[in-house]
């Protein structure tokens, strides 16, 4: 979870990722933003995010996004 | 049958009443298939056989996909124990696979029948101006609003194959979803799931959903006939003859095609969601105060919304995240450096989205460049932001009131600037006009009654300015509540009621359409 933070600090230094649940209803993470972060994941957890869970559940905080990770990663 | 013509007025009553007077609950999304295809009928009788087949071809692979991945899963469930991880692995690779495939067919059958119909004659224009023998045109039809309804299939078709919507097994339902007429002209592109909650069970009939459409109705045709259909005149005049009007007319250009762009195609919005609301559908905005917006990607979020949903949903994110473009990201991350690497997807998807943008809204070299030059600006803007922000930080700017009406204005006057492409519909005479704004000096002409001479008189000026200070004060009204405003005046009936009177009046003694004036056809409507 430490090292998603800090991916999602990477791209958003001002954001409190710990308690924010909406990055994406109060558009916090753009399209630009997800695709990055996808990228990233691939790169550090060797994970790939398909384009259907692009959705803004998975993105709208940090929490669903590790949920996200992890369902993928038990698949 | 134009949107504004009589008929179409005529029609659309007639079905309301028919709707909710003399048709049962559970067959209204059967009255509505008729009435659109009726439409479509009185259109051209050919249009049918089109919408028909892609309608049809989405239908079937839609039902082979589904029963495919239902029998696969069933098997895999009543066999699960003569399956290790990896054959698991494997036979649900192989499902996923034929699933992909399935839908690249449908995919390919639709987007073939929209790339031979509408872009054939625009490559062989192309070919022809490097071939000394020319190939002659192709006589070809292009339905009305296909580009709509191929990329409703199209999303329909790969939510299908995804799993995230059930197929719609009644053709008939379905061929409703794709010809709901009242967004066949131009738009919006709905969504099966969003648009079919509401159109196979509409609402009952309430009062205040069917007051509120039909204010929606009369706001569009407001906007339409007094602003849009007004001033289209004075810019066929200011484009069909550049050499005559440059420098300070271009602006002018620009100033009265932001305003006649925004009232046709928004105009043409709130008729079609008017209808569907009357009617108890929903269908999604389109629009949300899209001259508000304070940089450029705002802006695509604000403006023409379901297209910008659907291209980041289609084709950006199904890019950026693909086997190819991953490994790439990887590959540059390593030998190119993390700055490059993070970069390298974007660019490309992006890139994608807007060249696919500007094909999608018409077969023309110079919808293409517009949609590169988008790509440009918002690429620059996104390189930018550091800048920016240092900037904003040093000076304090975002705290002060005034700097955001700055963003407001130069994000206004930078997208007018583009759209400056579909105005004079040649690249070079776009850039060349452009230019002539910063060294013709002819500012002067303005004030000497040369604007009286483009087609209007000084009262159409008048009435249409009005009417603009009218739409942007209910736009203001939004941007500072933050609510509908006649969520306010449905409070206060009489007033409401009022409101709607003057709408209709004014639309129909100031409405452009007297002598020298054509209720013309929606702009978005040939896309």
């Amino acid at each position: 979870m430490d090292e998603l933070i800090e991916i999602l600090k990477d791209l958003h230094s001002d954001v409190d990722f710990d308690t924010c649940t909406t990055l994406i209803d109060d558009k916090i993470l753009d399209s630009f933003d997800i695709v990055s972060i996808v990228s990233e994941v691939n790169d550090r957890f060797d994970v790939a995010i398909p384009a259907k869970e692009l959705v803004p559940e998975n993105f709208n905080s940090a929490k669903a996004l590790w949920d996200l990770i992890s369902r993928l990663e038990e698949d | 049958m134009l949107f504004t013509s009589l008929p179409f007025i005529v029609f659309v009553a007639a079905l309301i009443l028919v709707y909710y007077a003399f048709t049962p609950y559970k067959e209204r999304w059967a009255l509505l298939l008729m009435a659109s295809l009726a439409f479509y009928f009185f259109a051209d009788p050919r249009y049918l056989i089109f919408i028909g087949v892609t309608a049809l071809t989405a239908y079937v692979f839609a039902i082979i996909t589904e029963d495919y991945n239902a029998k696969r899963k069933a098997y895999l469930k009543a066999n699960k124990e003569s399956f290790d991880t990896d054959s698991k692995k494997k036979y649900k690779n192989t499902t996923a696979r034929v699933t992909k495939l399935l839908m690249l067919l449908a995919l390919l059958i639709n987007l073939g029948i929209l790339a031979v119909t509408k872009y054939t004659n625009f490559v062989i224009d192309t070919m022809n101006s490097w071939r000394t023998e020319p190939l002659s045109f192709v006589n070809i039809i292009v339905p009305m609003g296909i580009s709509f309804y191929t990329f409703q299939t199209v999303s329909y078709s790969i939510d299908i194959c995804r799993g995230t919507i059930k197929a719609q097994r009644n053709f008939l339902k379905f061929l409703l979803f794709v010809s709901f007429f009242p967004q066949l002209v131009q738009g919006p592109i709905s969504r099966y799931e969003d648009l079919s909650q509401t159109l196979y069970e509409p609402k009952k009939f309430e009062f205040q959903n069917v007051s509120y459409g039909f204010m929606r109705i009369l706001w569009g045709y407001f906007k339409k006939l007094v602003v849009a259909d007004r001033l289209v005149i004075a810019l066929k005049t200011l484009t069909e003859s550049p050499d005559e009007y440059k420098g300070a007319y271009v602006f002018v250009v620009m100033m009265l095609y932001a305003a006649q762009l925004y009232c046709d195609f928004t105009g043409g919005i709130d008729i079609t969601i008017g209808i569907a609301q009357m009617l108890g559908i929903t269908v999604k905005e389109n629009f949300n105060l899209p001259y508000f917006s304070k940089n450029i990607k705002e802006y695509w979020n604000r403006w023409h919304i379901t297209m910008g949903t659907w291209f980041t949903d289609y084709i950006f994110y199904p890019l950026s995240v693909s086997p190819t473009m991953l490994k790439l990201s990887k590959w540059s991350r390593q030998h190119l450096g993390n700055a490059v690497g993070k970069r390298v997807t974007v660019y490309i998807s992006c890139f994608a989205v807007w060249l696919a943008t500007g094909i999608w809204h018409g077969a023309a070299w110079h919808f293409v460049v517009w949609g590169l030059m988008n790509f440009v600006v918002i690429m620059a803007s996104q390189e930018l932001e550091p800048v920016y922000a240092k900037f904003h930080g040093k000076f304090h700017l975002k705290e002060k009131k005034g700097y955001a009406i700055f963003e407001i204005a130069r994000t206004f006057l930078l997208m007018s600037s583009l759209k400056l492409f579909d105005c004079y519909r040649d690249v070079g005479l776009t850039f060349k006009m452009f230019g002539s704004m910063f060294y013709t000096f002819n500012i002067g002409k303005l004030f000497n009654g040369s604007l009286l001479e483009l087609g209007l008189t000084s009262a159409d000026y008048e009435v249409a300015a009005i009417a603009i200070v009218f739409i942007f004060l209910v736009s203001l009204y939004k941007a500072l509540i933050g609510e509908d405003i006649r969520v306010f005046l449905y409070q206060k009936y009489p007033l409401f009621v009022l409101v709607c009177v003057v709408l209709l009046v004014s639309t129909l003694v100031f409405g452009a359409y007297g002598a020298g004036f054509d209720a013309s056809q929606f702009i978005y409507n040939q896309f």
